[in-house]
């Protein structure tokens, strides 16, 4: 294999015939453009997995996306419905299918949809199999949250224990796990607590045990009731300890009627939602990482005189759909769109090295004519969205995108502009933007703070608003899953204006049921 | 480092059990959507899938999520006429704000409700779900007349145009390999002998000489083994088995009579067309004699049936009549499923309904699967009514039910099939 490689690389080298531009891709073809893209990718010290390319038809793609992504997903009725959706709107011709998916694992999969003019596919390997791959062998958080080795082993386990527990205890009984599971899939995570690698023999040996023994601590938690009195003396007994923010991971550990095949679906859903924490928080980086890679190898090939002028409009024209960022009053518009906030960030770093400007060399002193691969890859390697809008964001970008900030306070009439793209408005705005990306502003801040073990069992969370924001209204709904779960009253307090606690949403719900 | 794998031919429908859960779990939603359905679309296209509507809020996955109030700071690009400090009436909601952040369709906008479509197949699952053909058991066993040839196996006798060639000699190279084995056996130790006879260095002549004679003997033997025999012949066997017919045929009768306006016939078509999609799900050919009537009863095609206009009086015994003989002409009873659906406003001439009441109780119901009357009117119901009501009672292959709206179609449609009703009796 190799040897064949170099011989065709030496061949462009000495002849540098530009590679077919034939819209009907051949494997042949593909192997052709992977190996001059790999080569590139090398020379920019792109660290990635070995590639696993899976070519796909359009309905694989449908179903890649029912799945989240996923290669291999348990069966649960909200995957046919994204199904369901998904092929509606590409029917009606909504939508067009994403290019690629690509899949944090080691082999990195990644899908080639088959309609893909030989171009698109160029492209999508060198965004996929050396973009995102790179990232996600590279940045920091998907290095110390995900096993990027183990990930397909540990869904298949999930795969097939989902399916054997609807064998024996029934698809009804099973859904509702799942869906309460789901419901609560987002505070199934530990921010802070850097997750232990998950691995398929462990998780098979540890399985059988763990249940039961979690069993025996459960029943250790009935045996507190009569001790009750002795405790009553001493400070009155509290439990849990502290706050917990990963709802489900108290759920799998502590409540006291599930049963343990629950406990390891609870469990499932953690550890998959865990796995996709560090997508949820590198959006803008990923996309922009990748984009930047596939413009910047493409391109790389194109001084080389290894793809054509036709490649590269067919190129162009794709690359600028994707990046592009309608403005806010276009009908268009629907938030900024990471790929081009992203890919405009890279792109602005490698100027600020190359080329760069007073204004930032007064921002950027330490990055401002440095080497620019060396700081795009610390770039990528070091921060998340957040970090990394607060402290690559220029001058310049945001009055390219004419940036401008809005602040929305619900007690008044109206909404004011609080910066735009000028002299005094930068860093209000550079903060303001890196806010909009931070997730503890974003998702909701809910923690379990008691659960009464000596008395009724009644669950307690508590919501804290951010900037006074109330929790929405699908609360109730989601209080009815997790009471499913706990089996006992559960119910949310949030501190009111007062400073008293408030019960604003509980399950079962007192004045229904009586 | 890059290994292509071409999955294009992998399983598809792998989301196929997903869909399925889907379904399962939106089943009253689907199958409300579909009895509705089935109100409002037009008669002609029911063979067809079915686009089915689910409000969204019954589909929501619920999550805990930001609501309202509170202060929200967003940051958008492509100002093009704010300074600092601007203040501007806040737009209404689900408008160039906000969009950016989770569900959307959670936060109060506006959305589509959740439509698709399910195939044919699924639809007309769903729309008969539960429901049977009564009585179709019960009669289907003493009913075995049609019969079909199939093979079951070989035999030595037979006629010869179905004598099995390669059975016949397989045979024959297994009777002569059983005939000639000892001769074989004794043939190649005299050539053995014979070898052995050449290669000594003494002349034995005579003795060779005796070999050589045995060993033509033994040929001539063997080739005497005839090549095939009567023995081997095997001739393909045909049996006749007995299978249950699958020909069905149904009698629609309607009342054409002036009473009878266009909508009435509109909603009788619909019951007709239920009917008939039923029945083809249980029967590959089915036949549908269209008769109206109004004093007199005529068998007539599908267009006539429904849309021509007639007036006059009414005697519904006359169309009963004429299924009575189309049946003896035709359909015989023997070889023919019969299903008689009868659609009236119920009004009949008073002195008829007894006759009514007497062709089919001797003629008809005996010969019949199933027999439904429905009358669509918004009156009292009349002597046709109490007469078929007595029917009704004697007879379980007989049912009545009273429609007023469109809506009543499915529900009495449902009424009349629904499963076990009559395995009682």
């Amino acid at each position: 294999m190799t040897n064949k490689n170099n011989t065709a690389e030496n061949n462009h080298k000495t002849t540098v015939t530009p590679l077919d531009d034939t819209p009907d891709w051949t494997f042949d073809l593909l192997e052709q453009y992977q190996h001059e893209i790999a080569r590139v990718a090398d020379f920019y010290r792109l660290d990635t997995y070995t590639n696993q390319i899976e070519v796909i038809t359009a309905e694989q793609m449908m179903d890649a996306y029912a799945s989240v992504g996923m290669p291999i997903g348990y069966s649960h009725w909200t995957f046919g419905k994204k199904f369901i959706q998904t092929e509606q709107n590409y029917k009606r011709g909504q939508m067009g299918l994403a290019y690629e998916i690509v899949i944090n694992s080691s082999p990195c999969i990644s899908y080639l949809m088959e309609e893909n003019t030989l171009t698109m596919q160029a492209l999508v390997m060198a965004h996929a199999c050396y973009g995102h791959n790179s990232f996600f062998k590279g940045n920091y958080l998907f290095k110390s949250w995900t096993d990027a080795s183990s990930i397909i082993d540990y869904l298949l386990f999930a795969k097939n224990y989902i399916s054997q527990c609807e064998q024996k205890y029934g698809i009804s009984e099973v859904e509702s796990t799942l869906d309460a599971c789901h419901a609560l899939m987002s505070h199934g995570v530990d921010r802070y607590k850097r997750p232990q690698k998950i691995s398929l023999d462990e998780e098979l040996k540890r399985q059988t045990e763990r249940a039961e023994y979690l069993q025996s601590q459960v029943n250790a938690l009935w045996r507190t009731v009569p001790k009750k009195e002795q405790q009553e003396n001493e400070q009155k007994y509290k439990f849990p300890k502290e706050p917990q923010e990963n709802i489900l991971y108290f759920i799998e550990k502590n409540a006291p009627l599930l049963q343990p095949w629950q406990r390891e679906i609870v469990r499932i859903v953690r550890k998959i939602s865990q796995y996709f924490y560090p997508q949820k928080q590198t959006q803008v980086m990923n996309e922009g990482w990748a984009c930047f890679w596939h413009y910047t190898i493409l391109n790389h090939l194109y001084d080389e005189g290894l793809v054509t002028d036709k490649f590269m409009l067919e190129f162009l024209h794709s690359h600028t759909n994707v990046v592009a960022q309608p403005e806010y009053n276009s009908k268009y518009y629907s938030g900024i769109n990471p790929y081009a906030l992203g890919f405009n960030m890279f792109i602005d770093i490698r100027r600020i090295c190359e080329h760069p400007t007073e204004e930032d060399k007064e921002y950027f002193p330490e990055i401002a004519g440095s080497n620019w691969v060396d700081t795009v890859h610390f770039a990528m390697e070091n921060f998340k969205d957040e970090s990394f809008i607060s402290q690559y964001l220029s001058p310049k970008l945001i009055r390219d995108f004419k940036l401008f900030h809005i602040h929305d306070d619900s007690d008044n009439n109206y909404v004011e502009i609080g910066a735009i793209h000028n002299e005094q408005g930068y860093k209000k705005v550079r903060h303001n933007l890196a806010n909009q990306y931070n997730l503890s502003n974003l998702e909701v801040n809910i923690q379990i703070v008691d659960a009464n073990i000596d008395g009724d069992r009644a669950l307690t969370l508590r919501y804290k608003p951010h900037n006074g924001v109330e929790l929405g209204n699908s609360k109730d709904e989601v209080l009815k899953h997790l009471y499913y779960l706990w089996h006992f009253d559960v119910k949310i307090i949030q501190e009111d204006s007062a400073g008293e606690d408030q019960v604003i949403a509980c399950c079962p719900q007192k004045k229904e049921d009586e | 480092m890059a290994n292509f794998i071409d999955r294009r031919l992998n399983s598809k429908n792998k989301s196929t059990v997903n869909r399925q859960r889907f379904l399962r779990r939106y089943k009253n939603q689907i199958k409300k959507s579909v009895s509705e359905a089935i109100n409002k679309r037009g008669v002609t296209d029911i063979d067809s899938g079915e686009s089915i509507v689910i409000p969204n809020r019954d589909l929501s996955e619920p999550t805990f999520h930001q609501g309202d109030g509170g202060i929200k700071d967003r940051v958008h690009p492509g100002n093009d006429q704010f300074s600092t400090g601007d203040r501007i009436p806040r737009p209404p909601k689900g408008q160039g704000q906000g969009a950016g952040q989770g569900d959307a369709s959670d936060s109060g906008e506006g959305e589509d409700d959740f439509t698709f479509s399910i195939s044919k197949e699924e639809y007309l699952n769903l729309l008969f779900e539960d429901l049977e053909l009564p009585n179709l058991e019960k009669n289907q066993l003493d009913k075995l007349i049609e019969y079909k040839t199939v093979r079951s196996g070989y035999c030595a006798e037979g006629v010869a145009s179905n004598i099995d060639i390669v059975k016949s000699l397989q045979g024959s190279i297994a009777r002569r390999i059983a005939m000639t084995s000892s001769k074989r056996k004794q043939l190649k130790m005299l050539e053995e002998e014979l070898l052995a006879l050449v290669n000594d260095k003494h002349d034995n002549i005579q003795q060779k000489r005796e070999l050589m004679a045995q060993i033509e003997s033994l040929k001539e033997k063997i080739a005497k083994v005839p090549f095939i025999d009567t023995f081997d012949l095997r001739f393909r066997n045909y049996a006749k088995q007995a299978v249950p017919t699958s020909k069905a045929v149904m009698f629609c009768l309607m009342d054409v009579s002036g009473s009878m306006d266009q909508a009435t016939k509109e909603m009788a078509k619909r019951f007709y067309i239920l009917l008939y999609l039923f029945l083809s799900r249980t029967y590959k050919n089915i036949d549908v004699v269209y008769i109206r009537h109004h004093t007199q009863a005529k068998e007539v095609d599908e267009h006539e049936f429904f849309y021509s206009q007639e007036t006059g009086g009414t005697i519904a015994s006359s169309a009963l009549e004429l299924m009575n003989d189309i049946i003896s002409e035709r359909y015989n009873d023997n070889q023919w499923n019969i299903y008689g659906a009868q659609a009236s406003d119920g009004d009949n001439w008073a002195d008829d309904s007894p006759r009514c009441q007497q062709i089919l109780e001797q003629q008809i119901l005996p010969k019949s699967r199933y027999f439904s009357y429905i009358e669509i009117t918004q009156r009292a119901h009349q002597t046709l009514w109490k007469h078929y009501q007595q029917v009704e009672e004697s007879h379980t292959n007989f049912a009545m039910q009273h429609i007023k709206t469109v809506a009543d179609i499915y529900p009495v449609f449902r009424e009349f099939f629904k499963k076990n009703t009559h395995s009682a009796a």
